[in-house]
């Protein structure tokens, strides 16, 4: 019945402002979130207040960067609203194939994005991509089981902890597992892991000269301590485990410990999904003592692509869902906690939000995050869980896929570390680097 | 069969075969079983059979998400498109092999079988580009041509295969009688091969159905068929089985329907002149 | 019985669907080749438009240099073999069983034939999420029943548990040819070895399986054009990893995640070069069954 009404309402809002602004249908390419979902279903707000309708393609993440990535690359122009990530952005504003977001209206308010969240979506100074959510990564963990443990989480744990942690909260018998980690090969899901961990105890990808450096005793280390860990803790089957079979596993109450992106915290909260919701904690994500921690910095963000026929109602519709009052309608709709988070500034400022149990934490985290010095040692790449050069998302995939072989123990620790190494020398020399 | 068959052994047969037969079928029972359930009912442990709520949540939910209707139109009009266009340019071809061969018709016809073998990822480039230049993005004309053109092969042949057990006599005597080239295919030739030509079309029909690269890269909004559909419920966060379940079930049911009422036209005519 | 009249017509009902598929063949492959000895990474902003630097045969030379080259020539030809023979083999066994007499045939058969009508991509992820996941999947809880540990199967028996989705999905489409062939067998042979006191396996290898020849031929034929290029499957269950790179799996990485056109074509050519080399091997050795 409301959505009848509302439906209505949007059509009597069309007819009277296309009579001044020219309507168009606009085409948005997206990935298949909750947050992007429930945006889906603001869209008559939209369509309401510009005139403008949207036509959704949404897919499957892998799915959406093999889509978006073809048909950008050869100009294909089947979008006019695509939905991209931190790695993407500045690579394709530098080749440019974005259209520059530096004309955003006043109300908008531009200056209100989270810094760090605007600097990873920037070329050269100039914004590519609005952020519609951002995030870290932070140690999820269940209140109850660590005080059976006997153990209290610091804010700011370390490795050694964690480990120490997950193996007292294990319980095979009950199907309890101290640590869920991602081990899925692809550069987004294991990859992004292990290379912020790696951050952490002090190993790097590149060194200054563009070499590899899987050779390192640091990255030898991080393998080995990950996969210890995972023997001993791990959830059956980890080498095939990604953000989402993860968050399944946590939601059944099967997780001790979650090291993952903050945005999950909303979902392992939220009592209509998960078994554990109210004996949930957060911390920082562990670091060695070294100086780094083993958090990432990643948005989700709206970019239009450079010669699209439609680009200012494509503005328009960036707008509108990146903008403060989308926040507000979704909190007035859903409640506070399952607004877009880790993108605006003004967000954390709103006490209604300061309540929010996670909210501290992934703000902590968030500014914890340093893309442009990511690595204890220098490096010569900007980002933290990846190295925003194009050829990193392709090597880094073949990378992560010798390392889970090595997780589920198709090979040791050593001998993915050496295949890393060489393909990753062999991708850069034909890539012209060295 | 002429030989006689004690009730024991029949019974045996029976309970073989059906154990098997519902050993295969069970993957998508369990599929259309788990669409009826709540997420949480989809991962219970033990896993529930049949004793949970039913429910038509998952449904709703898919369908107030996207519009199936339009997703499912498009695989209708993809691979009836794709298969009626086929048929028009395969049967004079498959008419021409079977009736007037020469020397090199098993080469052209292996030839034309070879073309399938182009690793379609390998081309995606080439032909995204071409389809830029041709304006035949996300188009569903474009898509149906290049359907048609990835089961040419198998319809020529299917159909090769059933004209050439068509007795020659019988074109000799109706071209005594004085029938012309037109005549001849449509009065004599097609309907004397409408059992092959029903099950080729059949066989085409799910092979574009089911077709999950050119349909998912070649499009965005205006062509996207099922395979694009299912792309949007493949893996997205948090609890996801029963509706992916459900989606799954909508995606494949139409083509399990038809597949079940054609089944007995599909057995007797897949035999690509395997049968002699 | 051909006169010549009948023969230009011949050629011109067969133009059409000869030179669609050779435009079909010859575009992409031409266009292919040109990007194969060209440097073209669209992401460094390499573009048709700005002109492609001839790089020679440094793409071929690299393609191949790769250390996952050979390992997923290999397992492109044991997913084709394994799906092949497994299909077969069960094909046969299943068609021997429908062909008997029991109750309820058509709906057996129905069973039976069901897979080969779910897209590839559904059954996918039918199977890895819903069956083979190592803590919710169903084969886990029937581990669990029986007090074993569950398999992990994606991760540590990924090559079968590929060839075993796949081999469901193609086994309807071999019993079904099977089945017609033997349904044409003739009976009156088979009772006379009977009466002659021929034992059962006698029987089968005598008498059904040369009659059943040229239907395998064509299940042969038919599967390993669609098997060479299975997609779908690997991209949905494993991405690739755990030694499950078939060689159209390893020019995806190279086009679309690497972004190296260039090296990625010069992989198609691969591709194309192998398919033919198979095809020609299937033609010589079975081929002769084709057409008798």
């Amino acid at each position: 019945m409301s959505i009848k009404n509302a439906l209505c309402a949007a059509t009597a809002l069309t007819l009277l402002s296309a009579a001044s602004v020219h309507a168009e249908t606009i085409t948005i390419a997206t990935v298949n979130n909750g947050d992007m979902i429930r945006m889906q279903g603001y869209t008559d707000d939209f369509t309401a207040k510009t005139g403008h309708t949207v036509e959704w393609v949404t897919l499957e993440e892998n799915v959406l960067r093999q889509r978006v990535t073809t048909d950008i690359s050869t100009k294909g122009g089947a979008f006019d609203i695509m939905t991209i990530g931190m790695y993407e952005t500045p690579i394709w504003g530098a080749n440019g194939w974005l259209v520059p977001l530096n004309d955003l209206s006043e109300e908008y308010d531009a200056a209100d994005i989270l810094p760090a969240m605007a600097g990873g979506l920037s070329h050269d100074g100039t914004l590519y991509a609005a952020p519609f959510y951002g995030e870290s990564s932070m140690v999820m963990y269940r209140t109850d089981l660590m005080a059976k443990a006997g153990l209290e989480m610091p804010d700011a744990p370390t490795w050694e902890f964690i480990r120490e942690a997950a193996a007292a909260m294990t319980d095979r018998d009950n199907e309890i597992n101290g640590i869920c980690l991602r081990g899925k090969a692809g550069w987004g899901e294991g990859g992004a892991f292990i290379t912020a961990m790696s951050n952490s105890f002090g190993a790097r990808w590149f060194d200054m000269d563009w070499n590899a450096q899987f050779d390192t005793e640091e990255w030898a280390n991080t393998l080995n301590f990950y996969k210890d860990m995972m023997d001993a803790s791990g959830p059956p089957g980890y080498a095939t485990n990604g953000f989402n079979e993860n968050l399944s596993l946590f939601q059944q109450g099967k997780c001790g410990m979650w090291i993952d992106a903050t945005v999950a915290a909303s979902f392992v909260t939220n009592p209509n999904d998960s078994t554990v919701a109210d004996s949930v904690g957060f911390a920082l994500a562990p670091d060695t003592g070294l100086g780094k921690r083993s958090n990432w910095l990643w948005a989700w963000a709206l970019a239009i692509p450079a010669g699209t026929q439609k680009e200012a109602a494509a503005k328009e519709f960036i707008e509108w869902a990146t903008s403060k009052s989308y926040i507000e309608l979704v909190a007035a709709k859903e409640g506070w906690a399952n607004v877009p988070p880790g993108a605006r500034t003004s967000l954390y400022e709103t006490p209604e939000y300061q309540a929010v149990p996670f909210a501290k934490m992934t703000l902590d985290s968030i500014l914890s995050a340093d893309p442009n010095n990511s690595t204890v040692e220098p490096s010569p790449y900007v980002g933290i869980q990846f190295a925003a050069i194009p050829e990193f998302a392709g090597i880094a995939t073949e990378v992560s896929q010798e390392f889970s072989a090595a997780y589920a123990g198709q090979q040791t620790v050593e001998e993915a570390l050496a295949k890393a190494q060489a393909l990753t020398n062999d991708a850069m020399e034909a890539a012209g680097y060295r | 069969m002429a030989r006689a068959v004690t009730t024991n052994r029949k019974m045996i047969n029976t309970a073989v075969a059906w154990l098997i037969g519902l050993l295969i079928f069970f993957p998508i029972l369990w599929t259309i079983l788990t669409s009826f359930k709540t997420e949480a009912q989809a991962i219970a442990d033990p896993p529930i059979f049949l004793f949970f709520d039913w429910t038509l949540e998952n449904y709703s939910v898919v369908q107030e998400r996207s519009d199936y209707m339009r997703f499912l139109w498009n695989s209708i009009f993809l691979a009836g498109g794709s298969t009626i266009l086929g048929l028009i340019i395969a049967v004079p071809a498959a008419w021409s092999m079977a009736f007037v061969p020469s020397k090199r018709t098993k080469d052209i016809l292996l030839w034309m079988l070879s073309t399938k073998m182009l690793p379609a990822v390998g081309v995606l480039y080439p032909i995204y580009l071409l389809f830029i230049q041709l304006g035949l993005l996300d188009s569903r004309i474009g898509l149906t041509i290049v359907l048609m053109l990835i089961n040419l092969p198998i319809i020529v042949w299917m159909l090769y295969t059933y004209f050439k057990e068509i007795p020659g006599e019988i074109l000799e005597a109706a071209r005594m009688d004085g029938a012309g080239l037109k005549e001849e295919l449509l009065y004599i030739l097609t309907p004397m091969a409408i059992p092959g030509i029903a099950s080729t079309m059949l066989l085409n029909f799910i092979l574009a159905w089911n077709e999950a690269f050119w349909t998912l890269n070649l499009t965005a909004v205006n062509a996207a068929p099922l395979t694009a559909f299912i792309a949007s419920y493949s893996s997205p966060e948090g609890l996801f089985f029963a509706k992916l379940s459900a989606a799954s079930t909508m995606a494949i049911a139409p083509i399990l329907i038809l597949g079940w009422f054609s089944q007995k036209q599909l057995v007797r005519g897949l035999t690509f002149g395997a049968v002699k | 019985m051909a006169t010549q009249q009948s023969r230009s017509a011949a050629r011109i009902m067969m133009a059409p669907a000869v030179f669609l598929l050779l435009g079909w063949m010859l575009i992409p492959l031409c266009m292919t080749l040109f990007f194969s000895f060209k440097k073209y990474l669209p992401l460094r902003g390499d573009s048709m438009a700005n002109g492609l630097e001839w790089v020679g045969f440094a793409n071929y030379v690299r393609f191949v240099s790769s250390s996952s080259f050979w390992p997923s020539i290999q397992t492109t030809l044991i997913i084709v073999g394994g799906v092949l023979v497994i299909t077969i083999v069960l094909g046969i066994a299943l068609a021997i069983l429908l062909d008997q007499p029991m109750w309820g045939q058509g709906v057996v058969r129905i069973l039976v034939i069901a897979p080969f009508f779910v897209m590839p991509t559904v059954s996918a992820l039918v199977w890895k999420n819903m069956f083979m996941d190592p803590v919710n999947g169903i084969l886990a809880h029937l581990w669990k029943f029986f007090g074993a540990e569950p398999i992990q199967w994606l991760s540590q028996a990924s090559l079968p548990s590929l060839v075993m989705i796949v081999s469901w999905q193609w086994l309807p489409f071999a019993t079904l040819i099977l089945l017609t062939a033997i349904q044409s067998l003739d009976s009156e042979q088979l009772e006379a070895a009977e009466m002659d006191g021929a034992p059962v396996h006698k029987r089968f290898f005598f008498i059904v399986l040369p009659h059943l020849a040229r239907a395998i031929t064509i299940v042969t034929l038919i599967q390993t054009i669609f098997l060479l290029a299975i997609f779908a499957e690997i991209f949905v269950t494993t991405g690739g990893a755990f030694g499950t790179k078939t060689l159209s799996y390893l020019i995806f990485q190279r086009v679309l995640e690497s972004q190296n056109v260039g090296l990625g074509s010069a992989g198609g050519v691969y591709a194309i070069i192998l398919a033919n080399i198979v095809a020609i091997f299937l033609m010589r050795i079975v081929g002769k069954n084709l057409d008798a």
